[in-house]
């Protein structure tokens, strides 16, 4: 009993059909309308006549699973799904504009603009990831941007699913995906490593800047399986004034080992935000590729090209590497509430090996008076207190690449940290708790606005409580 | 319609009272017992009498091969169970022993199919370990989804049209759509022994109309259920392994 054909003016469970506005390999978009929803909506009918490649039947399986799932702003959102047993559709928000495909032919971009493009990447990657999806297609026409500037990643054909049956996993003997962007590790049949998607959009962060794709257009497996062990030119060969810090976030989501990369879409985001607290490592300044004894090492080496390590967890993944925010204060806080913080952070980060800690101080900024960056003898506070941070967090003694710190000027210093904590996808904030009730009654309590509206976990830290002496 | 799905229940009066009340609670409409409501458990009088009630209020109940042997001694039990089998037969009367020799070994409704091991050979009670025993399974039925038990740890498989296997092992709490281009086949977890290292007891819900899986993990009393078991003189293992799920 199927149903009549779509084409325009078709009513297919209260949808009505629209114009064809794409045909594409796998699947014809057409435009729909529903009397009871305002919103743009497309309709995505996979192509499933005979002849066709039984690849895109499960792509459209797995869209029809996954789509359902997600929310949030950097996904369309679902409105209805048809299967197979009538007639295959998916029904979903129609994003204007064009993708990210449409802008190819003004390669390279800027830096800055390029960078911030990849940063909205990497954050809607973070909130999918959350969501316990790897996209695993991550290329210029799978990403688009609302007017809001927030990216949108499309087409969740070739998706994993932590929770869900993936229907991908043993349907086909070679990988499936996009050759150029593919991580290496997908080509030994990995598809539940979220750090899969960084992989690839190091690949797209390559190419916008320098206008070359890094592993070229290859689409043979034997021409993919060289990523496995030889590694892209650096960018800065190809554009010599490449911004240091770019290349080393850029090189670093290519690395051929997962465990190389950024841990999270949301610790690359951070980075992406803070240029000047990337970490420079021989990344950052390389001119050429890695030595030939090197990619021979890696070309021989069982265990990288072989081996699929054993099936993880993304939410598992996703917890064991936070980005950590820990405001100090370090005008009022006694060198007990230092401390206190500072135990408090050593316990998570020993822990947990990848997370990051970011140390914010708030220079508060009268609301009257102007302010000047200079105090009386001269100095810079803003640069002073960078330098605090920076002493307060040695006896840490974290690398580099995990320890950030920034001082917020802001006239309200809970707005200050909450903020920021928003901004760079903070999963946990510490605070001392104000001491000086006097301080506490006027100013009100920073940590409690802080722990009341933190979208994140906050931990509200004291100094361990002393017996009070008796008289 | 929303079915509550059980197998593999083994007399644990404890977990399958949890169970049926964590499913009256996710509003199941009916209920679907895949089999094996006795062995190595304590509790065998009070399961088959809770079974009778239960298909005379419309539940459907399939024969285990625990179900079976209380009737027909199988060799293929090891010592364990043979030993809570040989005490279970002293504790069921006549009408409860007639109950469970009279089970049917599959029960087809619509579109799906139960049966307590797989669907290939019903009476050979062989174990759905991978998806090549999924696969045989599934070829030899056409129904959309079927559900079996008898290896205590839930798993999911699904065969395309073009015979390609997929599996899956599910996560409590999160649905998954049976989707309509393939066949299913749910390996529901054990309510009475669970052995996938999680002492929780386990069951499923299968929403009908939605047409989706949902596991569901119940913690229950274990300790009173190891008690019971020592106290009867059960082997000593089978109060241990429910502690550790294994």
């Amino acid at each position: 009993m199927r149903e009549p054909p779509i084409r325009p003016g078709a009513v297919i469970d209260g949808f009505v059909i629209g114009e064809c506005v794409h045909r594409g390999g796998m699947a014809l978009l057409w435009s729909v309308t529903h009397p009871d929803i305002a919103t743009p909506l497309l309709m995505k009918v996979p192509r499933v006549s005979e002849g066709e490649d039984p690849a895109a039947i499960v792509s459209f399986e797995m869209e029809q699973m996954i789509l359902p799932r997600l929310s949030g702003s950097h996904v369309p959102a679902c409105f209805g799904t048809g299967d197979f047993a009538r007639q295959p559709y998916v029904v979903i928000e129609r994003i204007p504009g064009d993708t990210l495909y449409r802008r190819l032919n003004e390669l390279p971009l800027g830096y800055a603009e390029a960078a911030a493009i990849i940063g909205q990447i990497a954050v809607a990657l973070a909130d999918l990831h959350r969501q316990n999806v790897i996209h695993h297609d991550i290329k210029p026409s799978s990403i688009m941007f609302r007017a809001t500037g927030e990216a949108v990643l499309i087409d969740f054909g070739l998706s994993h699913h932590n929770q869900l049956p993936d229907l991908l996993q043993e349907e086909f003997r070679l990988p499936y995906g996009t050759a150029p962007y593919m991580a290496p590790e997908r080509l030994l049949g990995r598809r539940d490593d979220p750090r899969s998607d960084l992989f690839s959009l190091g690949v797209l962060a390559y190419f916008f800047t320098t206008g070359v794709r890094p592993f070229g257009e290859t689409e043979t497996l034997r021409g993919m399986r060289r990523r496995l062990w030889r590694d892209p030119y650096p960018p800065r060969k190809l554009r010599p004034d490449y911004p240091p810090w770019l290349q080393e976030s850029v090189l670093r989501c290519l690395e051929i080992e997962p465990v190389w990369r950024h841990p999270t879409a949301a610790q690359l985001a951070f980075d992406l935000g803070h240029p000047d607290q990337v970490k420079l490592t021989g990344r950052a300044e390389k001119l050429e590729r890695d030595p030939l004894r090197t990619v021979l090492r890696r070309r021989f080496n069982r265990g990288l090209t072989l081996e699929a390590p054993p099936k993880s967890d993304v939410a598992a993944h996703l917890a064991s590497s936070p980005i950590v925010a820990i405001a100090i204060d370090l005008d009022e806080a006694s060198e007990e509430l230092s401390q206190a913080l500072r135990v408090s952070a050593e316990r998570i980060l020993a822990t947990l090996p990848s997370a990051r800690l970011a140390c914010l101080n708030v220079l508060r900024l009268k609301r009257l008076a102007l302010d000047r960056t200079l105090d009386e003898q001269g100095h810079n506070k803003h640069i002073d207190r960078l330098v605090r941070l920076r002493h307060w967090a040695t006896p840490l003694k974290l690398g580099e690449d995990r320890l950030s710190v920034h001082v917020l000027e802001a006239v309200d210093p809970a707005s200050a940290i909450l903020e920021f904590a928003a901004a760079s996808q903070v999963d946990h904030i510490l605070i001392g708790a104000r001491q000086h009730s006097l301080a506490r009654n006027i100013l009100g309590s920073v940590s409690a606005k802080v722990a009341a509206d933190a979208a994140c976990s906050v931990t509200v830290v004291r100094p361990p409580l002393r017996t009070q002496g008796s008289g | 319609m929303r079915l509550a799905i059980f197998a593999d229940i083994h007399a644990n009066r404890q977990a399958f009272s949890a169970c049926l009340e964590a499913a009256r609670a996710q509003g199941s409409e009916r209920i679907v017992l895949l089999g094996d409501y006795v062995g190595y458990g304590a509790d065998p009088e009070w399961a088959v009498d809770t079974v009778m009630d239960l298909v005379e209020q419309g539940a459907l109940a399939l024969r285990g091969n625990h179900d079976q042997a209380i009737g027909t001694s199988s060799e293929t039990m090891n010592a364990e169970a043979q030993a809570a089998i040989e005490w279970t037969r002293g504790r069921l009367s006549a009408a409860q022993r007639r109950f469970l020799a009279e089970l049917p070994m599959t029960i087809r409704e619509e579109d799906r199919l139960y049966v307590h091991a797989e669907a290939s050979q019903p009476s050979r009670w062989r174990y759905v370990r991978n998806a090549n025993d999924a696969a045989h399974s599934l070829m030899a039925t056409d129904a959309h989804v079927s559900f079996c038990g008898h290896i205590h740890q839930p798993a999911m498989y699904s065969m395309s049209a073009a015979a390609k296997m997929t599996s899956f092992i599910p996560t409590a709490r999160v649905p998954v759509q049976m989707l309509s281009g393939r066949q299913w086949l749910v390996v529901l977890g054990s309510v009475g022994q669970p052995r996938d290292h999680n002492a929780a007891a386990s069951f499923a819900i299968y929403d009908t109309k939605r047409r989706e899986v949902t596991y569901h993990r119940v913690p229950y009393d274990v300790e009173a259920a190891a008690q019971q078991i020592r106290a009867n003189g059960l082997p000593l293992w089978l109060a241990d392994r429910l502690r550790v799920g294994r």
